[in-house]
């Protein structure tokens, strides 16, 4: 077993087994999918990527230079840090996995299998691209995530989630396409397919600029981040959940692998950390509000892969791995609320606390953690990249107290739009009423589990720090930590309630880039229907119904005009009358249409027209 | 479900009662009192950051945390405020059709 696993793709755990999932009778699929994954985190647990791995495969060494793909990422024996990389790649695996497992216990009740498969190769191609050892398998694992994501979308199986789900296809294609230019260009110029660290001093090239892009557009970094909101929430109690984890988290191990130290991500994920607050702040949906805090999170690690130091990329893992953890128990909270009410807007919702008490402690722990309270997940994990800020800003770069501000002030921002708006909004407000059964117990085991992890990290954090990519020297309970973290979230929370009337939700949608291409694409199709139509119709009209029948009725009408004007005169001289005369020239439009002239007349205006070249003959002589 | 039944005990409501709304306004006031106050032994002892690798120069100012929590939050709520202003749109806006069904894996007790 271990032997086994210490050299296999987990990728294909979870990719292999998924085809087996419909063959199985639903008792055991429930328990078979939850297996999977935990076979998948032994499997992580196990590799022992050291060099000698039979997953090279050699299969396109035409293409690559005689290079083979790397399935598996081994250690890189010449670079300062030769566990680094694939201890990052260890990192994003075991939480890839673990949160599967309590992922699938949630969806315990979950009848149908389809969706099922499709998470279950989306999730396997997380970690496949989370293994990758270069481009291709990189790119190919990428892709698959993208079209079986759309698949877990569609699995709510209503038209909105249809709609939704071809936009969420649209933009990740795009980001595809923009990944594999990227590619292309990257092998062309370097020669190698590699994919390890790209240096910002020296490695700046189109190429790695657009495979950068291609990352951001999963990343959800604005103006591109707008299909995260727009599907996450269309999808179903299991499937949001389920999304929620693994797009943005590959996007971020990705930049955390090829793109430490790329200074514009700094500023990057610092727009995207306030982006993220300010349209929570505005959004009804509570699975809305809970997309945009993603973006919100996601800021933090973007920023930390632009800082680049091994503190930062160290925090950034730390956070990720806790922020999975805390956001799938707040997705599990909204979606226990949407699975016994039907109803997901802050609006329609409130007073819960009454008959699912035991949901609102568990989603309270996940608010508790996002925000970063001391004693959980959040406190030992978001604070080193911080502190990383910090620390770059104090030795030398001081432009990082704006970034180091900037996430300060944003940490501030989640307690307010994840950590107490969403428990505020759907257990307390206004009694609406609605009095749902408590969450059934597949449901509640889950998400205890994920609190228990929440604070377990949160008090000792030390098994977590032992497995990221580099040694992390950082106490968080610290006396002036946990002093000054508890000033910023309280006055945080006294001004949530000061403002509480300025933050009553209204039953409206917020526009976001999504507009367009939404509006925007129909305004575009107007506008060509508008304008190009309108030129067809002019043309229509001017040529095909005017110029055309004209000049064909020229073409029949001439020669009898001619005729009519040239004996008009001879009519004349026989003192014939206008009507007469009228009458003599229907008859010779009659006779012209039907090419029907008399032989004689052919024959008479034969001589006139001989006559005629005979005077010009006899002038021109 | 219903609140109707005779046999079960009265309603658990304490968050809705006046006066327990009061407590938690007065709780969440002396907590920021307080975050305010644990802070001078720190000062005073030049202790703040002693375990942190750097001095934090400029940001040693009593209850500089504090006033960052408050104008921050203030900010972005006045932000997102007035930006909703232009961005706030009926939820019909893009013209999405109503939902017809709850998604397939719901409560079964559920009706729309």
């Amino acid at each position: 077993m271990t032997t086994l696993f210490s050299d296999f793709p987990p990728a294909f755990v979870l990719i292999l087994g998924a085809i087996l999932v419909p063959f199985l009778p639903k008792k055991i699929r429930s328990f078979y999918v939850i297996a999977l994954p935990a076979l998948a985190f032994v499997n992580v647990y196990y590799l022992q990527l050291d060099g000698n791995t039979k997953w090279n495969l050699d299969v396109f060494s035409w293409l690559t230079n005689g290079e083979p793909l790397e399935l598996l990422r081994t250690e890189s024996p010449g670079a300062e840090n030769p566990e680094a990389g694939y201890k990052l790649a260890k990192a994003f695996g075991y939480i890839f996995c673990l949160n599967a497992v309590i992922a699938f216990i949630f969806a315990f009740y979950v009848k149908k299998s389809t969706q099922h498969v499709a998470a279950l190769i989306y999730i396997g191609s997380a970690l496949g691209v989370a293994f990758a050892g270069d481009l291709l398998t990189l790119y190919v694992f990428w892709e698959l995530m993208a079209v079986s994501s759309t698949f877990v979308i569609l699995a709510r199986n209503t038209e909105k989630a249809k709609r939704s789900a071809y936009r969420y296809i649209m933009i990740h294609l795009l980001g595809g396409l923009l990944l594999l230019a990227g590619i292309v260009l990257t092998i062309q110029s370097r020669g190698s397919i590699q994919f390890d660290g790209f240096d910002f001093a020296t490695e700046q090239s189109a190429g790695t600029w657009l495979i950068l892009l291609g990352i951001l557009v999963n990343a959800a970094v604005p103006p591109l981040a707008a299909w995260l909101p727009d599907s996450y929430p269309e999808a179903s109690v299991t499937g949001g959940l389920i999304l929620s984890a693994y797009t943005t988290k590959t996007a971020v191990y990705t930049l955390l692998q090829g793109y430490a130290g790329w200074e514009p991500l700094i500023w990057i994920g610092c727009i995207m950390s306030v982006y993220g607050i300010i349209y929570a702040l505005l959004e009804n949906d509570m699975r809305r509000i809970l997309a945009y805090s993603i973006i919100n999170q996601v800021g933090f690690m973007v920023c930390a892969a632009g800082i680049g130091t091994h503190d930062a990329i160290s925090g950034a893992t730390a956070h990720a791995f806790c922020h999975i953890i805390y956001k799938s128990l707040l997705w599990m909270a909204a979606g226990a609320v949407l699975y016994r009410v039907g109803k997901s807007k802050c609006t329609e919702l409130g007073g819960l606390y009454k008959t699912m008490p035991l949901t609102l402690i568990f989603g309270t722990i996940g608010a508790l953690a996002i925000s970063a309270v001391p004693g959980t997940s959040g406190f030992t994990s978001k604070t080193i990249i911080i502190h990383a800020a910090e620390h770059e800003a104090a030795h030398g770069h001081a432009s990082l107290w704006w970034a180091w501000l900037i996430l300060e002030a944003a940490s501030a921002g989640v307690f307010l739009h994840a950590g107490i708006k969403f428990p505020y909004f759907v257990f307390f407000n206004k009694d609406r009423g609605l009095r749902p059964k408590e969450a059934p117990g597949t449901m509640l085991t889950a998400m205890a589990i994920l609190s228990f992890l929440c604070i377990y990290l949160g008090v000792n954090p030390q098994p977590l720090y032992d497995i990221l990519p580099y040694g992390v020297n950082y106490n968080a309970y610290t006396a002036g930590h946990v002093i000054t973290q508890m000033q910023l979230l309280m006055l945080s929370a006294l001004v949530f309630f000061l403002f509480l009337p300025m933050l009553k939700r209204t039953s409206t949608i917020s526009l976001d880039f999504d507009w367009l291409y939404r509006k925007g694409g129909q305004l575009f199709y107007k506008a060509t229907d508008k304008s190009l139509n309108s030129v067809n119709a002019a043309t229509r009209k001017g040529v095909v119904d005017g110029f055309i029948p004209r000049l064909s009725s020229f073409f029949t009408t001439a020669p009898s005009r001619i005729l009519s004007w040239l004996v008009t005169p001879v009519w004349l001289a026989q003192g014939l009358n206008s009507a007469e005369r009228e009458k003599r020239r229907d008859q010779l439009f009659e006779r012209g249409r039907r090419g029907a002239f008399p032989i004689g007349i052919t024959a008479i205006l034969g001589v006139v027209l001989l006559g005629v070249l005979y005077v010009f003959s006899w002038f021109a002589r | 479900m219903e609140n109707g039944d005779d046999k079960s005990p009265r309603e658990f409501d304490w968050f809705d009662r006046p006066k327990s709304r009061k407590l938690l306004w007065r709780l969440l006031i002396a907590a920021c009192i307080i975050s305010f106050l644990v802070e001078i032994p720190a000062l005073i002892s030049h202790d703040r950051h002693a375990t942190a690798p750097i001095d934090f120069g400029k940001f040693n100012i009593p209850g500089f945390y504090a006033v960052l929590g408050f104008v921050a939050c203030t900010l972005m709520i006045l932000a997102a405020k007035g930006l909703g202003i232009f961005l706030k749109r009926k939820e019909d806006y893009y013209g999405e059709p109503e939902e017809e069904t709850l998604p397939e894996d719901i409560d079964d007790d559920v009706v729309l």
